[in-house]
This record gives structure tokens, sequence and C-alpha cells, in this order.
């Protein structure tokens, strides 16, 4: 494998972390949306994520068109393969973004209740999703020998993916609430750092029961593991992030509890990450017919021209966004302005 | 049906509803900078109301076309598994620079601008919706880059079944990419300027909001008519390298069967194609050569000279492009008109006019997508022009059953947002921008 090779597996798996924290905190305070009753409530919701959810989502495009570049097979393979899934996710990801900017157009309440559904469904369905995709990924997607998908969209819901999906749903779910309690202050805040605890218990049960089945059901995972025992650092760094979020949220700091949040994310996508590399799409009991970071890659040229671009890109991205997260830092205040 | 035609037909729908969204708000995301680089000198109030009016409409038609541009970065793969696979070597680059270049600026700044009246500096609020405009537009170019490599590839060679990159500047400004990239920003700041247009003119024939209508009219009235004019040269420039790059695309968009010297180009026709002939045609001789090479006797290429199963559908090409001149032609005259009234000062109680106006708002945006319907259609049967058919593109294991169920999924979805945007969009045109007297005090200290 070339040293690019090798760094735009890793530059791919930062990408979609970057997405899963940022994003995530955004699909987390979707799955809380139709807890809060009041129209007060759900517009400080929606004030908090206002500014920044359509760039948390541009990690996700960029993640994905980073893949058709940097490995087209994987793109082609795992796009057309989850098809339905994917669609799926995009009607979710659809509604939840005209939801946001429509909602407040119109005071009617059956109007502010409908939109209000559809950001709850479009965030809930992407989470649960997400995680059931990476479920399939560690597992390994049946393959046929061009590297295409041979399997069925109900092959896909098993239910090793699906539990995958569950830990998913209650990590955006946690990451959420703390976003809110962040966010916001008396009343609502109590509310989220509840709904924060509630959702976290479920997280780390999930946790290790996932941990438990992949060791118990995914050889290739274990030989892994196996071959670089220093990897065995990234589950215990998450299991202490994940169990630190509840502690923390507990002792009513909950910007730190969000920060440990973040870090078992990162933490969760780097256990990722170890369990299927080099692969990117792991084949079905076939081994050999994996659609791996040196089989699947592009053109040394392309690689490059892309490290170059994401040289480039990359601080001016982080830069601004830095400062429209400082802009709209503090606590969410409505006026005119917010929906 | 096949799946090839039902991911042409959910592809066709997905981006001809997707594009009506970024052609109205490239254009008007250029004309919010003009009003707001008007408030960062003056301080009047009356260009805080437009620009606070303007910036809610883009908003509302930004977020479908954010909502359904997902859409297309995702669909290259779910529906053209093949063609990834093929051109992914050169085509995920573009994409990728689009998002990294363009829509975290755009996006990032959007927030800004929106939700930023109170919390930034005017010079911050002005530097925002300039970075919005400079994203949309830069998005636009990566975007179209990609396109014009399908049209007119360059900077590549075919090994191990699939394009690879050999010069990447020479993939990016492949032979088509400016002329399209120029035609395609002219007509999205005509669409912005027409949108503006016409509902300035709503605004005055209700008689309300005068001073902010007026100024706002005159404002896209004066760019509509450089844009309008301007669309004939950049077309014109697009052609010419038609000519030069896709011959059977210019012989579809003009009806040429035979290769010829002082080809006609046609005011009217019915093509037919079995006949392999143009009926009730009008011609102007020898106009063909003269606008596509410059000179009366250049000899255009016919479609016969090309195996038939290689001929772009005919009626769908031809028609498309001669609708969208039409238009363009049309827009011109109202404009025209429209400033002449200006000057002499008919212009705003000129009921007739500002109906028209109004009426007229969706017009360029149809001549867009007639435009890119010639472009693609064109293109046919290949999907990356002389490399890759269209119907060996497309994802082999999706089951048709899924792509009906999708296809269908996005007709319903799309036709709901349409008619939720055209009633917000009335909704806030009835509620109308607010008056220029209702500041707050910590706002009057803002502008001074």
């Amino acid at each position: 494998m070339t040293a690019l090779q090798t760094t735009w597996f890793f530059i791919i798996g930062l990408l979609l972390t970057a997405y899963a924290i940022l994003d995530g905190f955004d699909l987390g305070v979707g799955f809380w949306h139709l807890f809060t009753k009041t129209d007060r409530d759900r517009r400080t919701l929606l004030g908090a994520i206002g500014p920044v959810w359509d760039g948390n989502e541009l990690w996700l495009l960029t993640a994905s068109g980073a893949i058709f570049a940097a490995f087209p097979p994987v793109y082609a393979t795992v796009f057309s393969g989850l098809y339905l899934a994917l669609m799926l996710v995009l009607f979710g990801l659809i509604f939840r973004a005209v939801a946001i900017e429509f909602r407040g157009h119109d005071p009617s309440p059956r109007w502010r209740s409908a939109w209000d559904a559809a950001f709850a469904m479009g965030s809930v369905v992407p989470a649960l999703l997400f995680g059931v995709a990476v479920g399939n990924i560690v597992r390994g997607l049946p393959l046929d020998e061009a590297g295409d998908f041979a399997g069925s969209f109900i092959g896909l819901l098993n239910p090793y993916a699906l539990v995958v999906g569950l830990l998913g749903l209650a990590m955006f779910a946690t990451h959420g609430a703390l976003y809110v309690a962040v966010k916001t202050d008396g009343r609502l805040a109590a509310r989220a750092r509840r709904w924060a605890q509630n959702a976290w218990i479920i997280y780390l049960l999930l946790f290790v029961v996932v941990s438990a089945a992949t060791l118990a059901t995914q050889a290739q995972v274990r030989a892994n593991y196996e071959a670089a025992p220093a990897l065995w650092v990234l589950p215990v760094c998450a299991l202490v992030a994940v169990v630190m979020v509840g502690v923390l949220n507990r002792r009513g700091d909950v910007r730190k509890a969000f920060v440990s949040s973040a870090l078992a994310i990162a933490a969760l996508m780097g256990l990722w990450g170890a369990a299927i590399f080099p692969n990117l799409v792991p084949a079905l009991d076939r081994p050999e017919w994996s659609l791996t970071a040196m089989n699947a890659s592009s053109s040394e040229l392309t690689l490059k021209t892309m490290l170059v671009l994401a040289a480039v890109a990359m601080p001016l991205v982080i830069v601004y966004t830095t400062w429209v997260y400082r802009t709209f830092g503090g606590k969410v205040e409505l006026g005119e302005d917010e929906y | 049906m096949d799946v090839v035609t039902l991911s042409r037909v959910q592809f066709a729908v997905t981006i001809g509803f997707h594009w009506i969204f970024p052609s109205i708000t490239i254009g008007l995301a250029w004309l919010i900078v003009w009003i707001m680089t008007r408030y960062l000198r003056s301080g009047e109030r009356i260009y805080r109301v437009m620009a606070r009016f303007w910036i809610k409409l883009f908003a509302l038609s930004f977020v479908v076309g954010v909502a359904s541009g997902i859409v297309m970065e995702f669909q290259f793969g779910t529906n053209w598994s093949e063609y990834s696979r093929f051109v992914g070597d050169i085509f995920g680059v573009p994409l990728t620079a689009e998002v990294l270049l363009a829509f975290f600026l755009e996006s990032t700044f959007l927030g800004v601008l929106v939700f930023g009246w109170r919390r930034v500096s005017v010079r911050a609020h002005w530097f925002s919706s300039l970075m919005v405009a400079v994203g949309a537009t830069i998005s636009a170019f990566w975007i179209i880059v990609a396109n014009s490599w399908m049209q007119t590839p360059a900077g590549y060679h075919v090994v191990n079944g699939r394009a690879e990159l050999t010069s990447f500047a020479a993939a990016v400004f492949n032979p088509s990419t400016v002329p399209r990239f120029l035609h395609t920003i002219g007509g999205t700041i005509t669409c912005g300027a027409f949108f503006m247009l016409g509902i300035s003119a709503w605004f005055l024939l209700k008689g309300r909001h005068v001073e902010f209508a007026r100024r706002s009219l005159t404002l896209a009235l004066i760019v509509g008519l450089i844009t309008s004019l301007a669309q004939f040269g950049l077309g014109h420039y697009h052609a010419v390298q038609v000519a030069a790059t896709q011959p059977e695309k210019l012989a579809a968009i003009e009806g040429i069967f035979e290769t010829q010297r002082r080809a006609p180009a046609l005011l009217f026709g019915i093509p037919d194609e079995d006949a392999e002939t143009m009926r009730a045609a009008i011609r102007v001789p020898g106009a063909l050569s003269l606008l596509a090479f410059g000179d009366l006797e250049a000899e255009v290429q016919g479609l016969k000279d090309f195996p038939k199963d290689e001929w772009p559908p005919l009626a769908l090409t031809f028609y498309s492009f001669h609708l969208m001149v039409a238009l363009g032609a049309y827009f011109v005259l109202l404009t025209a008109l429209g400033v002449y009234l200006l000057w002499r000062r008919a212009l705003y109680d000129h009921a007739l006019f500002l109906r028209v106006a109004l009426l007229s708002i969706p017009l360029p945006v149809i001549a867009g997508e007639l435009g890119w319907i010639t472009a693609e259609v064109g293109r046919q049967p290949w999907i990356v022009y002389h490399l890759l058919k269209t119907s060996d593109a497309v994802s082999v294991v999706v089951p048709p059953g899924q792509v009906l169920f999708s296809l269908i999924m996005f007709c319903l979805i799309y036709g709901l947002l349409f008619v939720v945007w055209i009633w917000l969009l009335r909704r806030e045109m009835r509620k109308g921008p607010e008056s220029p007297g209702s500041a707050s005090p910590r706002e009057v200290s803002e502008s001074a």
C-alpha cells in the first residue's frame, strides 16, 4: 500500500468523524424535538442549530465526494448496493433541511407541527441508518467477483447491523441533548440534561453489547486487533470517554460532557476504522473480493491532486467555520431573525 | 420500463428541479451584494430594508436548492455506478472541490447573512453577502467543470478500463468549461434579475412599499438588460465551441442532415427523424456557417455523416434550443422596453409592463432548463462524449422496482416542496418588507 492510499484512508475517516461530531448534534437535536411541547422550546432548539446545521451537513458531502474521487469503486459499490437505504437517508435529509427553514414562516399550529414531525423524522431516520450502514460494513457486504453488491435490502437489516444502528442513534441522541444543554438555560437546559442522562444509559449499554458482539462474531475484526495489539487503546479510550459523558453530565458540567461526547464519537469512529483497515468494504465470506485502500484507489495523480486540494481548502474552511461558531456562541436568544 | 430509462428519468427530474433554485439564488446573491454595498457606503435605511427582504426570499429558495442538491451528489453512485467506476478518477475531484471551495463558504456565510444582523458589524455583514455570492459562483464553476468534462473530455487516458487523470489543468479547463461557465452565470444573473424585477413590479401594482419596490425594480431592470444582451454574446461563444468540438450536437440543434457549405440557420422547423428531413423549415441561408465558423462558405457536418444510432434525440434537442433562443430575444426586448420607460419616467406606473414583468419571473429559469436539455440531450447517446454510452453507465445491481419507487417519491416530495415554496414566497410578498421607519435604537446606532 502506498503512503498516499493510507493517507486517504485516514482523511476519509477524519471527514466522516467531523460529520458524525458536527452534524451528529443536529441529528440529535432532531431526535429530541418532539419531546418538547411548547412552540418557544422548539424554536429554541432550531435556533441552537440554525446558523450551523447546513455547514455541518457539508462534511457528509465532502466525505462522499472524497470517497468518489479517491476510491471510486467504493463509492460505486456502496451507493448502488445500499440504494434503498440511501434513498431513505436522502428523503430524511431533504425534509430536515426544508422543515428547519419553512416552519417559522407561518404561525399556525398545524403548519408548525407538520414541519416539526418532518424535522424529527428527517433527523431520526438518517441517524439510525448511518449506524446500520456502519454495522454492515464491519460485518462485510455480500459482493460478487466484480466488486458489485450481491445482497438484498432485507439482508442489510441483519441483527448485528440493527444493533449498531441503535448504538448510533443513542450516541447522536446523547450528543444532541448535551448540545441543547450547552446552548440553552433554565428549564429547557435542565430537561436536556435529563434527556442526555437517559440516552447515555442506553448508549453505554449498547456500546458494551456491540463491542462484545463484534469480538464474538466478527473474526476479521479480532484478527486486526491481534495483529496490532496497540489498537486496544482505542476501545479503552472510547469506553472512558463514553463513561465520562454520564459522569460529567451528572456533575452538571455540560460543556465538558459535550466535549467528552465528541471525543467518544471520534474514538468510536477510530474503532470502526481499525476494525476494517485496510479494507474499505470487506466482502462477506470472500475476503479476497474485498475493496481495499490498495485495489480500489484512484491513480497517484488524482490522490496527489486531492491532497493539495484538501491542504489548501481545509484550513480555510476550519478558520471561517470557527469564526461563525464564535459569532453564534453563547446561549440561544430568540429574536426576529430566528426561526 | 428498464432501469436505464428509469434512472435517466430520475436524473432529469431531480436535476431539473434542483436547477430552479441555484439559477435564481446565484443571480440574486450578486444583486444582494450590490444592495449591501450601497448600504455599507451610504448607511441609508432603505438599503437595509431591501437587503433584509431579498435575503429572506434568498434563504427560502436556497434551502430547497441545498435539500435537492444533496441528492445530486449521491446519485452518481446510487444510479450510475458503472459511470462512477469509469470516471471517478477524474470526476470526483471537481465534486469535492465544489464542496470544499464553494459550499462551505456559501453555507457558513449565509448563516451570518441571515442571523447576523445584530451580531456582526455592517462591514462583516457586507463581507458575508460577498462570500455567499462568491461561493455560489465558485460552486457553479466546479459543477460545470465536471459536466463539461462529460461533454469534451480532456487531460485523461483510458487504462485498466477506466479514465485516469493525466493533467488536472487540462481536465479542468477542457474545451467547453469556460464558454459553458460564462453562459450559465449570465443565465443565472438574468434569472435573479427577473425574480427581483417581477416581485418588485407586484409591489408597485399593489401600490405598497413603493420606495423599496422602485429601487429594487430599477436595479433588477438594468442588470437584466445587461445580462440578457450579454447572453447572446456568451451563447454565441458557447455555440462556436460546440461547432468545433461536438459536430453532431450542432447538427441536431440546427436540424442539419446533409453535410454542406453555406449551411442555413433555422428560424422554424419540424424535425422528421425517420424521413431525415426538416418540415416547414424557415431557413436563413448561410447563417449557420457564418455564425458557427465565421465564414459563409464553411462546411457544416450533417447528421448523415454519423451512424444513426449515435444521433442525439433530434426533436428535443432542436426544440429546446430554439425555444431558449426565442426566450432570450424576449428578455432583451422586455428589459429594453423597461429601460426606455424608465428613461421616459413612465415605468413605475405602467401597469401593463409591470404585469408582464410579474408573469415573466419563471421564463429565464425555463430558458435555462431548455439550455440544459439542449446540452445534455444533445450529448446522447453518450454519457461521456465518445467514451462511454449512457446505457453502459447505469447501476446494474439496483432492481428497476427500487428506482421506480425512488422516482415516485422524488416526484411527490419535489411536487410538495415546489407548492410550499411558491406559497411561502407569496406569503412573504404579502407580508412585504418591514417599513424603513421601524428601527430599534440599537439598529440605528449600528447603521450610523
